[in-house]
């Protein structure tokens, strides 16, 4: 099975501060890491490669030294990676990177499937994926807990809210996966010596099939963030000591709407 | 020494001093209060529970407990795995879970002042965002920090920075007989007669009650990392870290894990492992003021250990992959007790060119006394501990056994030049073995040291010493 699975690089912290005049994430001096989400992603690809054969290719949109997630992904064990980067890309929505990302993967190759984190921890939108299977015209399925490989494609079990529902997609398809669907293995230092010199294929929107810029970045943008701020944080405590204890706390937990 | 029961008058004599809430007697004492994280050691409820707020309110009960020969068994938050906080004789158990104040941060002097009932964990929260750090890092994190004091436990990060006694600079202590007196102080050389403070480190409330302590913090290391090191042997795993220690790489903490305790802790956690193919593993944490710092010495000891028979060198370089890791780590002990009805824990410590040899021997031990032991440790500074587990065996058998593995173990460590405990004390349950490894002199020194501070022996009596 050929796989493509799209990476982003994010703050490594969750304590980021917001710029409350320009609304954007103060990101320098931040370090950065691997979307913790893509791992699972990334670690499901390495699976059914290992079950089916084929080659995990990695793919992400941004600044050059994005290079890094894409040399980390070669220490999990990913054959190639490429990089889209290009000024024109940059302040780009969900629809304009999820066509960006599009664009990428028909760029790059035919591939049976497109694996996806369910979201990032930047944007937390979880829309991207599904989007660039629309761009794409291929199926695709969302919460992902299992997949396994058939006759033409997979069969996959979405993890729904009340129900788990198991669906066929054919190749090729795109799928987006739920956190611990594996425990992601860790980058390998035998793995960066044996890869040291695999090269990142770095382009940018010139190769695309579609080389409008009106499509890409900013321009390509509807959507315009207004502002970002970090959520309240309530905490409650309410102690029940006498009486029907379990009584009390079935009333509240639905006086709470938590059950 | 006879002790008396608490009477009637002794209550009320306790609350005038601490109030009614803080005095708790009778029935109404949890039977938490009976035992530690041994429950295997027995049970024995005081006869009364107090619950200090203040260093005039220990002096007071320790002056009336010594006027009148009640036994007192200081108590910190009961995590210890020995016996050490339980009233073996009755009388008094002097919990001092309320007085937990940090009470001052000092960042020229870069110590930290505490009250005893501190737990380690809230201290570590507490000192996030003053760019200070405490590095005694024992993996019991609900246990408190004067606890760890009176039992000179170890931790993780024992290779690089050291124990908890040398991390203590000062004290402010009750005598047996209410006497209130303070050692050492915000200063980091002493050259002042004997030294008592250290002495008090690791006694294990047979000779004071500790009511404050100052510590030294050291700047926070701004980055680390941890490597995890699959090995196809145990053997190969444990050999290889002399080479570890000596490569330049200055690891913080250097652990040795099986397979087994790690399948034990995922379904303990209900949390896979990252990695589970290799028999045994080292986990190696390196400290550093950026990552700049770390990756030549990353590189150096990977270098090392690919060298040395090791499958892999697999990075933990993010929180989540860390914590992926270290939960597991810190869940092994509460892992092997849920595999197993009961078990017993032999926790020695060995010079570092005998860890691989112990190791291996007492897999011995466990195939010829026909019982289950699971070991993990610090390879990085000897301290092994092992679990002997009870499975399914009958009482007769598992008593047979148990002793049987235990004496050989301890007997084991000693002809290595090793130690009864590295870190968990002495407690009541290990007394034989220290008696049979130290031997009489140093025994006779101890219970001349106990009989100054204690002439009475109400402190905590029938733990370290008979």
């Amino acid at each position: 099975m050929d796989i493509f699975v799209c990476i982003k690089q994010v703050p490594a912290t969750s304590k980021v501060e917001v710029d409350e005049e320009t609304g954007a994430l103060k990101r320098w001096g931040v370090k950065s890491k691997m979307n913790p989400y893509d791992l699972y992603a990334l670690e499901t690809a390495l699976r059914l490669r290992e079950e089916t054969g084929g080659r995990v290719v990695v793919g992400t949109m941004g600044p050059p030294q994005a290079q890094a997630i894409i040399k980390e992904a070669y220490m999990m064990g990913a054959d190639e990676g490429y990089l889209f980067s290009d000024k024109r890309l940059g302040g780009a929505d969900v629809l304009a990177t999820s066509y960006t990302l599009s664009q990428a993967i028909r760029r790059i190759g035919d591939f049976d499937l497109v694996l996806c984190g369910k979201q990032t921890t930047d944007g937390d939108t979880a829309q991207v994926g599904p989007a660039i299977a629309e761009h794409m015209g291929i199926p695709h399925a969302v919460w992902v807990s299992e997949i396994r490989p058939c006759e033409g494609g997979i069969e996959a079990e979405q993890q729904l809210q009340e129900v788990i529902e198991t669906v066929f997609l054919p190749f090729p398809c795109l799928v987006t996966v739920e956190q611990d669907i594996h425990t992601p293995r860790l980058p390998s230092m035998k793995k960066q010596r044996e890869t040291k010199d695999r090269k990142v294929t770095v382009f940018g929107l010139d190769v695309f099939l579609d080389t409008d810029e009106e499509h890409y970045g900013l321009s390509g943008s509807p959507t315009q963030v207004e502002r970002i701020f970090p959520p309240d944080s309530d905490q409650m405590h309410e102690m029940i000591t006498d009486g029907d204890l379990a009584g009390q706390l079935h009333l509240m937990l639905r006086k709470w709407k938590f059950i | 020494m006879p002790f008396s029961r608490v009477s009637v008058e002794d209550i009320a004599y306790f609350k005038s001093i601490l109030s009614d809430v803080r005095v708790i007697w009778g029935d109404a004492i949890s039977e938490d209060y009976a035992h530690d994280e041994m429950t295997e050691y027995g049970s024995f409820l005081p006869d009364a529970l107090l619950l200090p707020h203040s260093t005039e309110e220990v002096s007071r009960v320790m002056r009336y407990c010594h006027q009148n020969s009640i036994a007192v068994t200081p108590r910190g938050a009961g995590t210890g795995l020995c016996g050490g906080c339980v009233a073996l004789h009755g009388g008094v158990v002097l919990s001092m879970q309320e007085m937990k104040r940090l009470l001052e941060v000092d960042k020229v002097n870069m110590t930290a002042t505490v009250e005893p009932g501190l737990l380690l964990m809230e201290f570590s929260a507490l000192l996030e965002g003053t760019g200070l750090f405490y590095p005694p890092d024992p993996g019991e994190k609900s246990a408190t920090v004067c606890g760890n004091i009176m039992t000179n436990a170890g931790g993780m990060r024992a290779v690089r920075y050291g124990v908890t006694k040398d991390y203590v600079l000062g004290m402010e202590i009750v005598l047996a007989d209410g006497t209130v007196t303070e050692l050492g102080g915000k200063v980091v050389k002493s050259s002042s007669g004997y030294n008592l403070m250290q002495l008090l480190c690791g006694s294990e409330g047979t000779l004071c009650v500790l009511t404050k302590a100052i510590v030294k913090l050291i700047p926070e290391p701004k980055a680390n990392i941890s490597l995890l090191v699959p090995f196809d042997s145990l053997d190969q795993c444990v050999s290889c870290v002399p080479d570890v220690l000596a490569c330049g790489c200055e690891p913080t903490a250097v652990e040795f894990m099986e397979k087994e305790v790690i399948v034990a802790a995922e379904s303990y956690l209900g949390k896979q492992f990252p990695d589970k193919n290799a028999d045994a593993y080292l986990l190696v944490r390196l400290d550093g003021a950026d990552e700049a710092v770390l990756e030549p010495r990353v590189q150096r000891v990977t270098d090392l250990l690919l060298s040395s028979g090791a499958r892999d060198v697999l990075l933990a370089d993010t929180d989540e992959r860390k914590s992926g890791i270290w939960d597991a780590r810190g869940a092994f002990l509460e892992a092997i007790k849920n595999s197993t009805p009961s078990m017993d824990e032999c926790d020695v410590v060995v010079p570092q060119e005998n860890v691989a040899e112990f190791v291996q021997k007492s897999r011995d031990v466990s195939r010829e006394e026909a019982v289950r032991i699971r070991s993990f440790g610090h390879a990085g500074d000897g301290n092994l501990h092992l679990y002997v587990c009870r499975d399914a065996l009958d009482d007769e058998t598992w008593e047979a056994r148990r002793a049987q593995a235990m004496n050989r173990l301890y007997s084991l460590a000693k002809t290595m030049g090793g130690h009864v405990s590295g870190e968990h004390g002495i407690g009541h349950a290990k007394i034989a073995f220290l008696e049979e490894s130290v031997g009489e002199t140093q025994m006779s020194l101890m219970r001349g040291i106990k009989k100054v501070f204690d002439p009475e022996g109400i402190l905590n009596p029938g733990k370290v010493l008979n």
